[in-house]
């Protein structure tokens, strides 16, 4: 046997964590089927190991929350904070996700098929991040390295702060946040767009998406950057 | 030169109160350069503090334990709500959070080591943990900061607490700034960001906003950690009765309140004067708020923010804290603002450094700008060669070592066995707003202002 139903109507949250943290190594177990979640917080928050986590319907805060090795695909739409400060693995959210999805995220990849709350990818550290559907306002707020892929459109102050993250938009950009602007795509930006919209599952041609970036003028004191610094 | 002539002359110099030489170079300084001072250290403004206490020893209604040959315990035990493997410290007293990028690595190393021998804990800070300070530090406290530099799960499992930082006492509401200088190509590592860069930190979580969340949030903390850690959460003092009510209600192990004396790396002094209330004030509403709640003893209260010797240790404990944190006093410890530095044995002296740097030794509050004359908060690898590990844990443990002992003396003289045992019936206060901050009596008599009548 290599895999475990864990149906959360009847076993509570801390077994199953505690499994995932304790025994499913040792075990050789490698995928997991969460029942019921019905909005549960905290599934599978800090797994560590290389496991498939199935939960099969809506999660709530923190799903997968700092996740190393594992691969977490939630049937259903997730709460706040899905995925937060990931280091490695993958995320898929089937449905929406709610505010700060990603957020300082250092590594792996986190894919919302629907659209995501405000504050998608708010200081992501590392990561990467496609989302199949629009991300609602301050979206990459302060997003130091990685990159987010969206195929919908994206809501007000787009990447405000950004430091190094690169931010790919298909659709509409309602404002850009201080100190981010659209860039002229590269070779470089369609490939890295193609990989990730291949890896998330997607057929959009890259070459509809454009680039957004730092401008850099903030990094430095600047006395007329006004309110922006 | 004749009498209206003499007049004149004084009316001539006199300044005024209002746009005083401190106020007018404020002017200036924004008029010339559109930027607020930014600086480190914490309020230079006096506020009233520990030092307007007074302990009241035994004499003839009470019994004093002799100093020299009768026990006091100072064995403290953190989080003892839900973790199941609380903190045990053989002393009340522990080191602050102080981050890597804002210290050097050797002074990092200095905080573990001196901790580890008197059986006390330290505390990781914005840049995340260093493999330096996890190895010299027997009990450590992870940060989890609203910047999240750095901030890894495995670090998270290696921790002996987690402590979820909410605020500052220097700077509540606020968020830091680490000027491009101090962002060296380790700092800049560990952090995720380009080297030599501003680096401005969030001032609040990126993934949750207000009380409701961080009930979640610290059930993550717990689900992640097997519910072994406590968790503490930290406050910079402000409406300290309703944070440290909400910090029960979501669930804290420990809970950390930090002073408006309290100090930092680099902010703006706007904030460091300005933002946030007096260490003795947000005690009193701290314990009033676990009083209230019937979680005195439960929850656990540490206080930070300008405790410097052990008669203020005595005095936050007789208040009602469980433990007490020290960042700017351990930073004096190891040297700061002192005129001389060794070196290989030698003695040299600083004083050219800080003059260059526009200050002298006994003024400095440089941190920011990375030029640490005696090597401590600085990430120039010449200038941290200024304070080696060894002595800096030997300097540090000298001082930790000597609150401890006046704390056990001024208990002792309480007639306590147990410096936990200290309690506020042991106070008076010397001014009418200490006083009343700390709702003690005045010396001498029963009146405690707004509570009693004179
Ligand atoms: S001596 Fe060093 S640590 Fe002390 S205030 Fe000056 S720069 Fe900061």
């Amino acid at each position: 046997m290599d895999s475990m139903n864990f149906d959360l109507a009847v076993t509570p949250l801390r077994d199953l964590n505690r499994f995932l943290h304790k025994e499913a190594v040792a075990q050789g177990i490698k995928q997991v089927t969460v029942l019921h979640p019905d909005g549960a917080h905290n599934i599978a928050v800090g797994l560590n190991a290389p496991v498939a986590v199935d939960i099969e319907g809506h999660a709530g805060y923190y799903a997968a929350g700092m996740l190393k090795h594992g691969e977490v695909t939630i049937h259903g739409n997730a709460g706040t904070g899905v995925a937060e400060n990931m280091m490695s693995g993958k995320v898929h959210v089937k449905g929406f996700a709610s505010v700060s999805a990603g957020a300082s995220a250092h590594g792996g990849l986190l894919v919302v098929d629907g659209d995501t709350s405000l504050r998608c990818g708010i200081s992501l550290k590392g990561g990467d991040i496609v989302v199949g559907g629009s991300v609602g306002s301050f979206s990459g707020f302060m997003a130091q390295a990685g990159r987010m892929v969206i195929c919908g459109n994206a809501g007000d102050a787009l990447g405000d702060s950004l430091y190094e993250a690169v931010i790919y938009v298909r659709g509409k950009i309602k404002s850009l946040g201080a100190d981010a602007r659209i860039e002229d795509m590269t070779e470089s930006d369609y490939q890295a767009v193609g990989e990730l919209l291949a890896a998330a599952g997607y057929t959009y041609d890259p070459h509809e998406f454009k680039r957004v970036a730092s401008a850099k003028s903030l990094y430095h004191w600047n006395a007329d950057a006004n309110q922006e610094y | 030169m004749n009498d209206n002539e003499h007049i004149l002359k004084h009316i001539a110099k006199e300044g005024s109160a209002g746009y005083d030489r401190k106020i007018m170079d404020y002017i200036h300084n924004a008029a010339t350069h559109g930027l607020y001072e930014i600086r480190g250290m914490g309020a230079k403004r006096a506020v009233p503090n520990f030092d307007d206490l007074v302990l009241l020893g035994a004499s003839l209604s009470r019994y004093p334990l002799e100093g020299y040959r009768e026990k006091c315990s100072t064995k403290t035990i953190l989080g003892t709500r839900f973790a199941s493997k609380p903190i045990e410290l053989e002393i009340p007293i522990t080191i602050a959070g102080m981050s890597f990028g804002a210290l050097s690595a050797n002074v990092k190393e200095s905080l573990g080591r001196a901790a580890t021998e008197l059986g006390t804990s330290t505390t990781t800070g914005d840049g995340g943990m260093t493999a330096e300070e996890r190895q010299s530090s027997k009990t450590l406290v992870y940060q989890c900061l609203p910047s999240r530099y750095g901030f890894n799960p495995d670090d998270v499992r290696r921790a002996d607490a987690i402590e979820i930082v909410i605020g500052q006492g220097a700077k509540p509401g606020g968020g830091g700034m680490l000027l491009g200088q101090k962002i060296s190509p380790r700092v800049a590592k560990m952090r995720t960001l380009p080297e030599g860069i501003d680096q401005r930190s969030a001032c609040r979580h990126p993934d949750w906003t207000g009380p409701d969340d961080l009930v979640i949030k610290i059930q993550e903390l717990r689900e992640m950690t097997d519910w072994e850690k406590p968790i503490y959460v930290k406050v910079g003092a402000t409406r300290t009765f309703h944070d440290v009510k909400l910090a029960v209600h979501a669930g804290a192990d420990v809970i950390v309140v930090d002073g408006m004396q309290g100090g930092t790396a680099a902010t703006q002094t706007c904030f460091i004067e300005h933002v946030g209330i007096p260490t003795l004030a947000a005690l009193r509403q701290a314990v009033d708020a676990l009083e209230d709640l019937n979680m005195k003893g439960k929850v656990q209260l540490i206080i930070s923010g300008g405790v410097r010797t052990g008669a203020d240790v005595a005095k936050a404990l007789a208040m009602g804290a469980d433990a007490v944190a020290i960042g700017q006093g351990v930073l004096y410890a190891l040297g700061c603002n002192h005129d001389a530095y060794t070196l290989d044995g030698v003695v040299h002296s600083a004083c050219n450094d800080y003059e260059q740097l526009g200050t002298a030794a006994g003024y400095c509050h440089h941190c920011h700008t990375g030029r640490c004359p005696v090597g401590i908060t600085t990430q120039d690898e010449q200038l941290a060669q200024r304070l080696m590990p060894d002595l800096g844990a030997k300097r540090l443990k000298n001082y930790l070592k000597t609150l401890n002992m006046e704390l056990t003396t001024l208990a002792r003289a309480c007639g306590k066995q147990n410096v936990h045992h200290l309690e506020r019936e042991d106070l008076a206060a010397m001014t009418i707003e200490a006083a009343a901050m700390a709702r003690l009596p005045l010396a001498g008599t029963d009146w405690i202002p707004g509570f009693s009548q004179m």
